[in-house]
């Protein structure tokens, strides 16, 4: 919180009114996501980590280069569109290169959009946007842009992951997929019929729907349906408050099978779905934490949870960000070039903390890495979520899901 | 079949949440002409309360204490914010409500946080009563059917068959003439007013466990309940309730089945063209019932305002 | 006096004429210099975004002011009128159409027109709720249809463009922010403009007439129905210019640019800058969009601030600060308006102490409840302490207090000097 204050006050201070100079000692990275509004809890959340990495892995590491320091500014976008594309500029002007951006692919696509403009008028300001959270494969794939690296695996890598662990599951054998209508919930859709299809010719598809974001009020007509048609297992791209209703739901009026979902933890839905969604409730997600990997990982995360009491640790990939953009500033040899910076991250590979390998590829900018799906449970739980004994146990890993999938990415490069 | 009546049950439990909302919306509409915007808030604030109340005294104490903390704060602000913002006009009040539910929303945030919260159903009500054709029917839900039918018949008695409602009726079509027969007017519609917030604080602790607990909660059904009342009939109690349970099974039945605008235009002979991938129209040919369940109320409150300004089930003028 | 009056009506139209250009002049002027002063592009895009909002709440309040129409959906004009900009901004950079970027926003004004006609063809014919009811109905339906229609709409992703594209206009290719602002200038300047102009027109006045007594204006002849109509569309129109506006500006259109959250917004910023008034917008689109954008990077709790500073103008001044400012009018005609000065900046200083103390108490309440257990330290207003310390509760409070006393106590004075700025003399003649 307080280190919040700080940050915003300091960066936007000068910011408001008057152009300043990027310090030759600081990197500056932007952190734009909401931080007020009803998606501030995650947003909030995402910016301690970052916080908390930055410091971790970079700063209290000796710094980049020859000891510069990376300083994160956090910028609330109320998760609209037109407010990052106001603090891109109020960024940019203040000496900023580095965006970090995650919370919706519709902002991610925008700033994606707004960058590749940028970036070609003002040669001299050219920014990287370096995408934690925002997982529409089409960023990837038709949107993709050398300006925009990926750091969480986008859908259809953790629909690769989780059909793999579902055709090795013979008891299942009709599914249900029930999504929001928009990009992603219609591409977590797609990609989950065609993927089965390939994988498990016989499970059939008992339905296949979407349903408006956040204006279902009762889910109870679709938990109907859903246990009605007979279907073993759910796959819902579902988040927020819609994620929780869709859960409670099916769980409170019957349905047994498994919930496989892409978003059902922290910001109080792990709390909330406690005792009732145990057994029922898996999520697919990078980022190993219960059991923990390796005797490093669970100091990070224990230091975390010293640094910032009661908050969740769920996001693993943001010290993997920080710990990409420091190997590739190094290699580059420069912070300022970030068209030299890009080149390095492109092909990097690093070990990670979490489990497995880091391997950014080259042709799309997607971050190859292990994919887990976890279940929701209160047993042998290190790392617990929202102050409940509940927390996400990896069930099955899928190690370097997608390094070889197809990209229909054909980037424009400077 | 099975499913039919599983449904009807589910859009009952729905439309009589919305009756519990409406009504005491509908109730302050007929007194003060001013349609509160903040009515969705106070239901909101009926779940928050709830849910601290019953962190220490379970849920059957935040039942009664947290529609009773509402209702009071209801009451002071008719006393503080609207009686005074009343004599600036309807546009001025309405606003005024506009504002109070941003307000009790970013409060709400500023002390339970941005989170979901966690609260729970009671312990005595959390079992399946019973299962038509292996749908679950919660006790809860048959629970919530029952609150919301004592409330509506609660209500209905004492307007129409107590003095206090006599009076209440009569001070909101004749308040001048309620006055100087030594009735205190104000008192009255602070009095209702408090009531009708209590009511959506009801309707709040009720509904908190099973639709969820979160800032956005207001947001998520504030402009359904003008729908409701609109469609009803403005400042009609029965109106509401048709109104109501309308809506509730119509949003019901939308999400349950999956007719889609394709099969309807192959049934009266309009092809489908084969690729649509470039084509402008794919959308017009991929919306599904379910797909636009939700919106289908606004359609309805618009279409009736086109063609019955005073409402569905309101006979004569207002 | 008598001799000066066939003076004055020699001079009079000559004058008069100068004298009600003057603030037109000044505004140019204003705009003309404005980012000379405030060069950084960050600021240049806060005053691109500023100029929409003020075409967007003047276009607004040509139905809420002037029409007595309380519309809870009007964004979607201005939403409609960006996506159809961003449309035809693609065909250009598609086609190569010889269409100078900047008539687009001509574009976004009609698709606002031609949707206030098809909307306003039933909704207008009866005011009141029944209209700001269909307002908020059709507002949803047509916020739903954005997310359903993809191909038009582009969903929640939006639907974007580049501007640079298109023709250059006498060289300018708007690559820059302030290239984009002196065009998005002229245009505040020309729909100001002509929207003054159309509450100066019988059609304007009958607008006023209807919103006050429609039965009456019906007597005089005016079908009541078709006022509002026509209100209604040329609103649509300007709704859309804005829209087309914040196209070129952010070269996107999302589908949030037409959600109720959009529309409650701009009925916020009329009401807050004073609907009465044909200044109000334009002061309340100024003032939120500062208040929003200033409090938002100092503290969390911005919304919560705005939220009060609304309640409170609806409360104490429902005619918004416009009328604030106006209500100054009688002591300015009487020249003595130099006697309120004084008073004013006697009582300013605790106003604003006690109002930073409040927010003092919010902020540190806020860090209590929601800082990380353990971290006690905050900063604030340059003072870095202990947020759980009873003696920062106690200074923070008792100053508060004191001021909020100070206040109190100063009020007989200031009602005092508002009675004496508002008599006339009784010396003088």
């Amino acid at each position: 919180m307080n280190k919040t204050m700080k940050g915003l006050c300091g960066a936007v201070a000068g910011a408001l009114l008057t152009t300043s100079a990027s310090y030759a000692d600081t990197i500056k990275i932007a952190f734009i996501d909401p931080l007020s509004g009803p998606f501030a809890a995650t947003g909030e959340n995402a910016y301690h980590l970052f916080q908390y990495a930055v410091d971790a892995v970079v700063n209290d590491q000796g710094g980049v280069l020859d000891g510069d320091t990376f300083e994160l500014i956090g910028l609330d976008n109320k998760i609209s569109a037109t407010e990052t594309l106001i603090h891109l500029q109020t960024a940019i002007d203040d000496g900023v290169r580095y965006i970090v951006q995650g919370q919706s692919s519709g902002v991610a696509a925008a700033l994606i959009d707004a960058i590749s403009k940028h970036n070609r008028r003002n040669p001299d300001q050219q920014v990287l946007f370096l995408n934690y959270a925002a997982i529409d494969p089409a960023l990837t794939n038709e949107a993709c842009s050398f300006w925009h690296f990926s750091f969480d695996a986008n859908s259809d890598l953790k629909m690769d992951a989780l059909t793999d662990v579902i055709a090795q599951s013979p008891e299942l054998t009709s599914g249900y997929l029930i999504n929001q209508d928009y990009s992603f919930g219609r591409a977590v859709a797609a990609s989950a019929t065609a993927m089965l299809a390939d994988k498990r010719p016989d499970i059939t598809i008992a339905g296949d729907e979407v349903h408006p974001i956040g204006q279902v009020k009762d889910f109870t007509p679709y938990a109907r349906k859903i246990v009605s048609s007979g279907a073993d297992f759910v796959i819902t791209g579902a988040w927020g408050a819609d994620m929780y209703g869709l859960g409670t739901a099916l769980i409170s009026n019957g349905f047994t099978g498994p919930i496989y979902t892409y978003y059902a933890a922290a910001s109080g839905i792990t709390a909330g779905f406690g005792e009732a969604g145990k057994g029922s409730l898996f999520i697919v997600a990078e980022g190993q934490t219960n059991p923990p990997v390796s005797e490093e990982a669970a100091q990070y995360v224990s230091d975390f949870k010293t640094a910032f009491p009661g908050e969740n640790f769920t996001l693993a990939r943001t010290s993997n960000v920080m710990r990409m953009l420091a190997a590739a500033i190094n290699e580059a040899g420069t912070a300022t070039d970030v068209v030299a910076v890009a080149n390095a991250l492109e092909g990097l590979e690093i070990e990670n903390p979490f489990g497995g390998t880091l391997y950014m590829r080259p042709d799309n900018h997607q971050l190859i890495q292990d994919v887990h799906v976890m279940a929701h449970t209160d047993e042998d739980i290190v790392n617990a979520l929202d102050g409940s004994p509940f927390g996400l146990r990896v069930s099955d890993t899928v190690a370097a899901a997608g390094r070889d999938a197809a990209s229909s990415c054909e980037m424009d490069r400077p | 079949m099975d499913l039919l009546l599983v449904n009807l049950i589910d859009g009952l439990v729905t439309g009589l949440l919305l009756f519990m909302l409406s009504a005491g919306l509908t109730l302050i509409f007929s007194m003060m002409g001013v349609l509160n915007f903040a009515h969705a808030s106070f239901y909101m604030l009926g779940a928050y309360f709830g849910y601290q109340i019953s962190l220490y005294m379970g849920f059957w104490m935040a039942l009664v204490c947290a529609p009773v903390i509402v209702g009071f704060l209801g009451a002071v602000v008719e006393r503080y914010g609207l009686r005074r913002v009343h004599q600036h006009g309807h546009v001025a009040e309405l606003i005024f409500t506009f504002g109070l539910a941003l307000l009790i929303e970013e409060a709400v945030q500023f002390f339970w946080g941005k989170s979901q919260v966690p609260f729970m159903p009671p312990q005595a009500l959390d079992f399946a009563l019973f299962s038509i054709a292996g749908n679950a029917v919660p006790a809860y839900k048959v629970f919530m059917i029952f609150v919301a039918i004592a409330i509506f018949a609660g209500l209905l008695f004492v307007l129409t068959k107590t003095r206090i409602g006599m009076i209440i009726q009569a001070a909101l079509s004749f308040p001048r003439t309620v006055e100087a027969l030594g009735h205190n007017v104000p008192l009255i519609f602070m009095c209702v007013f408090g009531v009708g917030t209590a009511l959506a604080a009801v309707a709040g602790v009720i509904a908190g466990p099973v639709l969820g607990t979160f800032p956005g909660m207001a947001f998520a059904l504030g402009s359904i309940v003008f729908v409701t009342i609109v469609v009803g009939g403005l400042g009609s109690l029965s109106g509401a309730l048709y109104a109501s349970l309308l809506i509730g099974w119509i949003t019901t039945f939308a999400a349950s089945y999956d007719v889609g605008l394709a099969d309807i235009l192959n049934a009266i002979g309009v092809d489908q063209p084969l690729d649509m991938r470039n084509s402008p129209w794919r959308d017009f040919w991929s919306i599904t019932l379910s797909q636009v369940g939700p919106i289908l109320p606004y359609l309805l409150m618009v279409l009736t305002l086109i063609f019955r300004p005073h409402g569905l089930f309101r006979k004569g003028g207002l | 006096m008598t001799d000066t009056t066939p003076q004055m009506t020699d001079t009079g139209p000559m004058g008069l004429r100068l004298k009600s250009a003057m603030p037109w002049l000044c505004a140019a002027l204003l705009l003309l210099i404005l980012p000379q002063i405030f060069s950084a592009n960050a600021t240049i895009t806060l005053m691109n975004q500023m100029a929409i909002t003020i075409i967007f709440a003047l276009a607004y309040n040509m139905l809420l002011g002037q029409g007595g129409m309380l519309s809870f959906g009007h964004a979607v004009f201005m939403g409609l009128g960006g996506v159809f900009a961003v449309h035809v901004m693609s065909y250009v950079e598609a086609f190569g159409a010889p269409l100078p970027l900047p008539l687009l926003p001509l574009f976004g004004g009609f698709a606002g027109l031609l949707l206030a006609c098809v909307i306003g063809s039933f909704s207008t014919r009866q005011a009141g709720t029944v209209f700001a009811m269909i307002s908020l109905g059709v507002g949803e339906l047509i916020a739903a249809c954005s997310l359903i229609f993809v191909t038009f709409f582009g969903g929640e992703t939006g639907v974007s463009a580049d501007r640079t594209y298109g023709l250059p206009v006498f060289g300018v290719e708007f690559l820059r922010q302030s290239e984009v602002y002196y065009l998005i200038a002229a245009w505040l300047l020309l729909s100001v403009f002509l929207m003054y102009l159309y509450t100066r027109t019988p059609m304007g006045r009958m607008a006023n007439a209807v919103r006050d007594n429609p039965e009456r204006a019906e007597f005089l002849g005016y079908s009541a129905r078709w006022v509002r109509f026509y209100s209604f569309i040329f609103s649509g129109f300007f709704a859309g210019i804005a829209g087309g506006l914040f196209a070129l500006n952010y070269e996107i259109m999302t589908s949030e640019s037409m959600s109720l959250v959009q529309s409650g917004k701009i009925l916020l910023i009329t009401f807050l800058g004073g609907m009465g008034y044909f200044v109000g917008p334009i002061i309340g689109a100024i003032v939120f969009t500062l208040l929003t954008t200033v409090l938002g990077r100092y503290t969390e709790l911005s919304a919560l601030y705005v939220g009060t500073v609304f309640v409170l103008t609806v409360m104490y001044c429902p005619r918004g600060l416009a009328g604030l400012l106006m209500m100054h009018e009688p002591a300015y005609r009487l020249g003595k308006l130099r006697r309120l000065v004084a008073p004013y900046l006697k009582v300013l200083i605790p106003v604003l102490v006690a109002t930073l103390g409040c927010a003092a108490l919010f902020e540190m309440l806020f860090h209590v409840r929601h800082a990380p257990p353990g971290d006690h330290e905050m900063r604030l207003y340059w003072v870095t302490f202990d947020s759980h310390s009873p003696i920062a509760w106690g200074i923070v409070i008792g100053v508060t207090l004191l001021a909020i006393m100070t206040t109190r106590a100063l009020i007989p004075h200031i009602k005092d000097a508002w009675h004496d700025a508002n008599t006339i003399d009784k010396g003088a003649s």
